[in-house]
């Protein structure tokens, strides 16, 4: 039983971190339609701008919640400029081509990204400082640190945020009509360019903070961290049903726990990541509009 | 200043004649080339630059001393960036393009046996420095070693678990995408089992993973006296932090794949108090290795690891090896290697088996306060 609780921990955890960059995918496919594969690689980017921030920053302030929160929103402002950057300059121009073509031009960006990374910054893993020391803590039977706990409050906050901003406020009511229909929306005077430019510096950024988080906790970084994680937030963001926001966030959580339930079994262990895209392909044969989703018949 | 100006044109000279020579060294050859594949970028760089920064140093010797027949050496190094497919290319490129006398690489046994076949084939004799899967000297005649095998290796920390720290019960974390990883976790589970030990859990992973609580858990629950982790040094940095994170106090054991400066980089105190098998260590007071650690430091203002010392040692094999073969020509260079007996290196004297293989013995290291240091030495 403490070792089932301990896992759900672990699976909760990690889920967290999918669920975080999964929101990103939802939500600009909620909106344009198209998956952006070059989501995990803002992820990458937000690592590596903490960490080089971090430089800067830790020897004026020192580790501690101070540099934490500043590293962090740095990261998200860097890669929320980066993601309107990155649509402005190469999904804008694209915008009314068919919809393969940017989904190819978004892997091309993917890979640009990941290669040029290599080549800018070096392909060797970097050590990740510390930003926040990190303690043990005992939940009865669950061994967790300060840091996983962290990760579980500031992406609990930012989903709330969101939520928050995508039901309350004026631009996120846009936000909403667009993903509902775009002629109608800009019918209404809704400044369609601008909801998407808003669109990905959220996702961006919130892609950003699962970067920052994510290397607290693991701290290696290299400019191909972003590939798998990329991966399974994308198969979190179809297992919750994509376009859908609170099915992001429960996709995310399945999936982390899944797998952490697999790779735990001593039988299941080497297939870890085959049961997280296993799961990806029962899922689309038996409901192809994921847990949360709608099913919707395509007019063709 | 002129002495440095003095040098700078010497070198640059040097360079000109070098490169000038090389353009007909197919034809009349003035220079002997070596070729090497290393991992100079990429998830195991750590290896590849120390081996490549030793393998350097050799060669920068054996020219300075007037290289061998009377022939300078010139050392062609190809980046295998790290990834499975690239050992391949770069090694058909330095046989077939560059035209080399011996390839020397690599240190990871996943890259040294997707090379070996390539050098196999087009007869060019490969030493590698510090591939301890026994696969890698199968592959053919031409192919060497100068390191112990793992078969040793796991059996030298299968009999430390259980002697030295006392432990019955052990638990297993392998990387199956590393053949070192797997062949390791083979022989260390086949000896601690016949030693009178029982290994309660056998969890995998795959390298470049970096979340390993699942298995970690389960590693727990099962209640081992030791847990072996026989990875390289990222993933058992990243294993040693979040063992901690679990409350999993036990020493970790590892293996040579440890040995980098990024272990402690990275796990910091985590990794206090565990073991690791290697080819030297740096305390040895034998005037080989402390000769070694000076020049490596004057020239690269860094301490040796065991990938450095292997580097450095595979370069002097080859080297003598060309020496005493006279000439440069596969077969009779394969010959001269096939017969190295007691050369004197600095992981300890170099004597090659009937299967190509070096029989060596090793240390057990443990670590402390970010520093390995030497706890005992055990012979084949």
């Amino acid at each position: 039983m403490d070792t089932f609780l301990q896992q759900l921990f672990n699976g909760l955890f990690l889920g967290a971190i999918y669920a975080l960059i999964a929101l990103g995918y939802t939500m600009v496919y909620g909106i344009l339609r198209f998956i952006n594969f070059a989501h995990g690689e803002v992820y990458m980017v937000g690592a590596y701008v903490a960490y080089f921030a971090a430089s800067m920053l830790l020897p004026l302030f020192g580790a501690g919640w101070l540099a934490f929160l500043l590293l962090l929103i740095i990261a998200m402002l860097a890669c929320a400029l980066l993601g309107v950057g990155i649509e402005w300059t190469v999904y804008r121009p694209l915008r009314h081509r068919p919809r393969l073509t940017v989904l190819i031009t978004a892997i091309g960006v993917s890979l640009f990204l990941q290669y040029g990374g290599q080549s800018w910054l070096g392909a060797a893993p970097r050590a990740f400082p510390t930003l926040l020391p990190k303690s043990t803590v005992s939940l009865g039977p669950v061994q967790a640190t300060n840091l996983q706990i962290v990760v579980l409050v500031t992406t609990l906050v930012l989903m709330l945020a969101l939520r928050f901003f995508v039901m309350k406020t004026k631009l996120g009511k846009a936000m909403r009509a667009v993903s509902h229909n775009v002629q109608a929306a800009s019918l209404m005077g809704i400044n369609n360019d601008r909801v998407i430019s808003v669109t990905f510096a959220v996702g961006s950024a919130l892609a950003a903070a699962a970067g920052v988080l994510y290397a607290i906790n693991y701290p290696t970084i290299n400019p191909l961290m972003g590939l798998m994680p990329g991966l399974k937030a994308f198969v979190a963001a179809v297992l919750g049903g994509i376009g859908n926001i609170p099915g992001a966030a429960v996709g995310g959580l399945v999936l982390g726990i899944v797998e952490t339930f697999a790779g735990g079994s001593p039988l299941l262990s080497p297939y870890r990541d085959a049961i997280a895209f296993g799961l990806l392909v029962l899922l689309l044969l038996f409901k192809p509009g994921g847990l949360l989703g709608k099913a919707t018949v395509e007019k063709v | 200043m002129t002495l440095a100006k003095i040098l700078l044109t010497f070198g640059a000279t040097a360079l000109l004649f070098v490169t000038g020579c090389a353009k007909q060294a197919e034809t009349d050859s003035d220079v002997i080339k070596i070729g090497q594949f290393a991992s100079l970028t990429g998830g195991i760089a750590s290896f590849g630059q120390s081996s490549d920064a030793g393998t350097t140093l050799a060669i920068e010797e054996i020219n300075a001393a007037g290289g061998v027949l009377g022939k300078q050496i010139e050392l062609i190094t190809e980046d295998d960036r790290s990834t499975a497919g690239e050992p391949a290319n770069v090694v058909r490129k330095l046989i077939h393009r560059d035209k080399v006398s011996a390839v020397l690489g690599q240190v990871a046994s996943s890259m040294s046996i997707e090379a070996a076949p390539i050098c196999q084939e087009a007869g060019i004799p490969m030493i590698t420095p510090a591939s301890t899967n026994p696969e890698v000297t199968e592959k053919g005649d031409f192919i060497f070693r100068i390191c112990f095998i793992d078969p040793f290796q796991g059996k030298v920390m299968a009999k430390f678990a259980k002697e030295n720290l006392g432990a019955s019960k052990s638990a297993i974390l392998t990387d199956v995408k590393q053949d070192y990883s797997v062949g390791l976790t083979k022989y260390f589970k086949e000896t601690f089992e016949e030693i009178g030990g029982e290994v309660v859990a056998e969890q995998s992973f795959s390298s470049g993973d970096t979340d390993f609580k699942a298995q970690l858990t389960t590693i727990k629950a099962a209640d081992p006296e030791v847990i072996f982790v026989p990875a390289y040094y990222t993933e058992a940095a990243l294993i040693a932090l979040q063992a901690r994170e679990l409350g999993i106090e036990l020493p970790l054991c590892g293996g040579d794949g440890w040995d980098s400066p990024k272990l402690f980089e990275i796990a910091g105190k985590a990794v206090d108090g565990c073991y690791f098998s290697n080819h030297y260590s740096q305390e040895d007071p034998s005037e080989a290795v402390q000769d070694f650690i000076a020049k490596y430091k004057a020239k690269h203002n860094a301490v040796p690891d065991a990938m450095a010392a292997l580097g450095y040692d595979s370069a002097y094999v080859l080297v003598d090896a060309i020496k005493r073969a006279g000439s440069t020509e596969p077969e009779a260079l394969r010959d001269a290697i096939a017969t190295t007996s007691g050369y004197k290196g600095v992981t300890g004297t170099i004597t090659l088996d009937e299967n190509r293989n070096a029989s060596k013995p090793a240390v057990v290291l443990k670590i402390a306060g970010g520093k390995a240091s030497y706890v005992a030495t055990v012979a084949p």
